[in-house]
């Protein structure tokens, strides 16, 4: 997760230079009471959740002794803070406060400059002091390299009124904030409050720092690791998304949850999107008609079929939803038949119990149509695929119509996939592909040669599908993983060809929840 | 004249001898683009399908007789020393066509721009495309679907999301209103060219009558065209839909830049702006291509 936890943003500012109050992490009210008796003040018991105004929630909360820490964290240990539980909080000594004050570095985007933002009244409500009391804040465009000269800090402080040694003292900590911020590609790092205390020193009481996502591959010591802004802490099913997608630069995989628990009939349904803006006026087309979704997906950027299917694989491993829906933007440039066949192997495997509606508008959309539509057949559920001149909020009322009509078919038996009888197999960027030469043998549409999109199989002199490059190379990236060799095989031919493809953690957390 | 790029334009690929820049040099050649120059650090010497590539920037520019634009297709950590390079060369455009380069990346990027006094698309961008003219990036994916699904005409099409900027293209011309350019803004936070900077050029732009947003939550970009309008800097009619409605607060869907902080950004926030500042703004992305031809009629 790309937003740090105040705990850890504050080790940040400690090793930075700027005071925080001596604290520990707990996990428990006895541990919660151990570290108060060792703090041996009065002390400040924390919940370590990513939620605003944690005071008003009961989420912080003041003791005098180590009993009464203990309790303290006993009771914010029971609370669920935005629907999920809170599992640390942390033990802070009490300062003595003068004042109470803001600042922070963020990113402008109408300048395309960090900007240091302070203010003369800290504490809650930051965003309507702003508002009521303008003279109180000013801000301050940064160089993005040169960072914030010392004078121009004191300077701002100035402005707002504070003066003196205060001044100097908060200079000085914003100065070593915009250092951290840089330091940790920060995309907003918050203090607030920032306290001058009444023994003369600048504290920093709290501390939301949000590391830009794109940058968390260059920073390992953060220990980051779901690089996404979800809005709540990662899920098991988002864990295992991101395991998909962190080392696989081929396109993008986007997921993320909005519900943990979904009902048949609560007109929920799988969401896959394309692209950021279509995904979003997908979900808006199927609010329209009366649909939520469990989930946010994107797959685009031309990613594989393989990403694609695992990104499926996963959307379908959310159960009571009662339809699937894919919608990009509508006119795509990436080729469509590859997200075709990339669902064509999930729906197949799961088996897909549900309607489902996919608009693959864009290049090559007559073969995609044709592929998810054609090699769906067999599920017994239907399966529509529309292209560009179909628009989406017409996609989303079909899925209701289908969803009105549905009877779910009886339990399809599951077929398990027997050993291979003379396998050749080769291993591709992130999975093995298997022929079973003796089913191969029999075949006679040999369809995998011709639709092998890079071209890489030959038929071997017996007249069974082989490969025409070296297996390294298949396996550094000359199979592309279009899965043409066991979709279009499974349909058109015998149906000797299997892509193994692996969702680390998938299966585990399938027959954990009575999926498999 | 369109903005941004015309059949004039010459124009270097950053990249080109990887996977992608060879694919894409090929798209934006078969569009028509005058491409006339490939750069990668170590492959000076070799040639692209035809095209000559050099170790450095500078190089190819002083061997070509001069680049109007760059397009820059690496990976995303290489994007910030391959987008100064083109700047330090004092090249006029550079497009950034990389997905997840990192924001203080950008800033730097965007710094040495300013004081090069040069432009940037991007990052995040699928480019820009002037209809029959040229295209900068990979919008249209093949050269024959460009042609087919652009019309030429007087809109100018700006989009802060890559494939909604082919899809209002592609409904506009199927509906009889052609167009003069279509950009992509880029789906990130920071852009070097955001939606006012763009409708500030087809402003400037006699080819362009009307200009058609594709817009999101989040970020600023949308209530400064607004203000442009409202101070009279744009005159010419905007269309304008607005993406994620029901999108929660918090939450960032796919684009960095689409994602509502504290109470900023906001669906409700830019169509009451765009529509206090006299902007058409539709409710549903179907009625845009109506909107559309009612302004370019009225």
């Amino acid at each position: 997760m790309a937003r740090l936890t105040e705990f850890q943003g504050k080790q940040l500012l400690r090793s930075a230079g700027i005071a925080v109050p001596r604290g520990e992490l707990a996990c428990s009210a006895a541990d919660a009471a151990a570290a108060a008796g060792r703090l041996g003040t009065g002390v400040v018991v924390k919940a370590q959740a990513w939620t605003t105004s944690r005071k008003a929630q009961g989420l912080v909360r003041f003791a005098d002794a180590a009993v009464a820490a203990g309790e303290a964290a006993a009771a914010i240990l029971a609370v669920r803070a935005g629907g999920f539980p809170v599992a640390e909080v942390l033990v802070e000594e009490r300062v003595a406060v003068a004042s109470e004050r803001y600042a922070g570095i963020i990113i402008d985007d109408r300048r395309r400059r960090p900007v240091l933002l302070v203010s003369a009244r800290g504490g809650s409500g930051i965003e309507e002091t702003a508002r009521e009391h303008p003279e109180s804040v000013a801000e301050l465009p940064l160089d993005a390299v040169e960072g914030l000269p010392r004078h121009a800090a004191r300077e701002l402080w100035r402005r707002v009124g504070v003066h003196g040694e205060e001044q100097r003292h908060l200079a000085e900590a914003c100065v070593r904030l915009a250092a951290v911020a840089r330091a940790v590609e920060a995309r907003a790092a918050e203090v607030n409050p920032l306290v001058f205390t009444l023994d003369g020193r600048a504290v920093a009481l709290d501390c939301r720092i949000t590391v830009d996502d794109a940058a968390v591959f260059r920073h390992p010591e953060l220990g980051i690791d779901v690089a996404r802004e979800l809005g709540h802490l990662p899920t098991p099913l988002e864990r295992i998304a991101w395991e998909v997608e962190k080392d696989d630069y081929r396109g993008t995989f986007y997921f993320l949850q909005m519900r943990d628990a979904v009902e048949r009939g609560e007109r929920v349904v799988a969401f896959h999107g394309a692209g950021g803006g279509g995904s979003m006026m997908g979900m808006d087309a199927l609010a329209r008609h009366g649909f939520a979704v469990a989930n946010f997906c994107d797959t685009s950027g031309n990613p594989p079929a393989s990403k694609v299917y695992r990104a499926a694989r996963i959307l379908l491993s959310q159960p009571g939803v009662d339809g699937y829906f894919g919608t990009g933007s509508g006119v795509a440039s990436q080729e469509q038949f590859h997200s075709a066949r990339g669902l064509v192997k999930a729906f197949l495997e799961e088996p897909l119990a549900v309607p489902a509606v996919v608009r693959l508008g864009g290049n090559g959309e007559e073969k995609a149509i044709e592929i998810l539509t054609g090699y769906t057949k067999a599920l017994g559920v239907p399966v529509e695929c529309y292209g560009k001149d179909t628009p989406v909020d017409a996609c989303a009322a079909r899925l209701a119509a289908l969803v009105a009509a549905f009877t779910p078919p009886p339990q399809a038996p599951h077929r398990g996939r027997g050993p291979a009888e003379r396998p050749y197999t080769f291993a591709t960027p992130t999975g093995e592909v298997t022929y079973d030469h003796a089913v191969c043998a029999r075949c006679r549409s040999k369809a995998c040669v011709a639709a092998c999109v890079p071209q890489i199989l030959a038929l071997s002199e017996e007249g069974v599908p082989i490969l025409k490059v070296t297996r390294e190379d298949a396996a550094r990236g000359r199979c592309t993983e279009c899965l043409a060799c066991e979709v279009d095989c499974r349909a058109l031919g015998a149906g000797g060809g299997y892509v193994a493809l692996e969702i680390a953690g998938l299966d585990e957390y399938r027959r954990a929840r009575g999926l498999e | 004249m369109a903005i941004l790029v015309d059949e004039r334009t010459r124009v270097l690929v950053q990249g080109i001898t990887g996977r992608e820049g060879r694919a894409r040099a090929r798209l934006m050649r078969e569009y028509g683009t005058k491409v006339v120059a490939g750069c990668t650090p170590g492959r000076g010497g070799e040639s692209v399908d035809g095209t000559p590539v050099y170790d450095t920037v500078l190089e190819a520019v002083e061997a070509s007789g001069g680049i109007d634009a760059s397009v820059i297709f690496v990976p995303a950590p290489l994007v910030k020393d391959a987008a100064l390079e083109s700047i330090a060369a004092g090249i006029a455009l550079t497009v950034l066509v990389g997905d997840r380069v990192p924001v203080w990346d950008v800033l730097e990027i965007a710094r040495a721009a300013e004081r090069a006094v040069v432009d940037f698309l991007g990052p995040n961008t699928l480019g820009v495309l002037s209809v029959g003219r040229g295209v900068l990036g990979m919008i249209g994916g093949r050269a024959e679907s460009a042609r087919s699904w652009f019309k030429a005409g007087e809109v100018g099409v700006a989009s802060r999301s890559g494939g909604m900027t082919s899809s209002t293209g592609y409904y506009l011309s199927r509906s009889g209103i052609g167009l003069s350019t279509l950009v992509h803004v880029g789906g990130d936070g920071i852009v070097g060219l955001p939606l006012p900077a763009v409708v500030r050029r087809f402003e400037a732009d006699p080819d362009t009558r009307c200009v058609a947003i594709f817009g999101e939550i989040g970020g600023s970009q949308e209530e400064r065209v607004a203000e442009m309008m409202a101070s009279g800097e744009v005159t010419k009619p905007v269309v304008a839909f607005i993406g994620g409605r029901t999108a929660t607060q918090g939450v960032r869907f796919s684009h960095a830049g689409a994602i509502v902080e504290g109470g900023r950004g906001t669906h409700a926030g830019k169509v009451a702006a765009l529509r206090a500042a006299g902007a058409t703004v539709v409710d549903a992305f179907d009625e845009l291509p109506a909107a559309v031809a009612r302004v370019l009629e009225g």
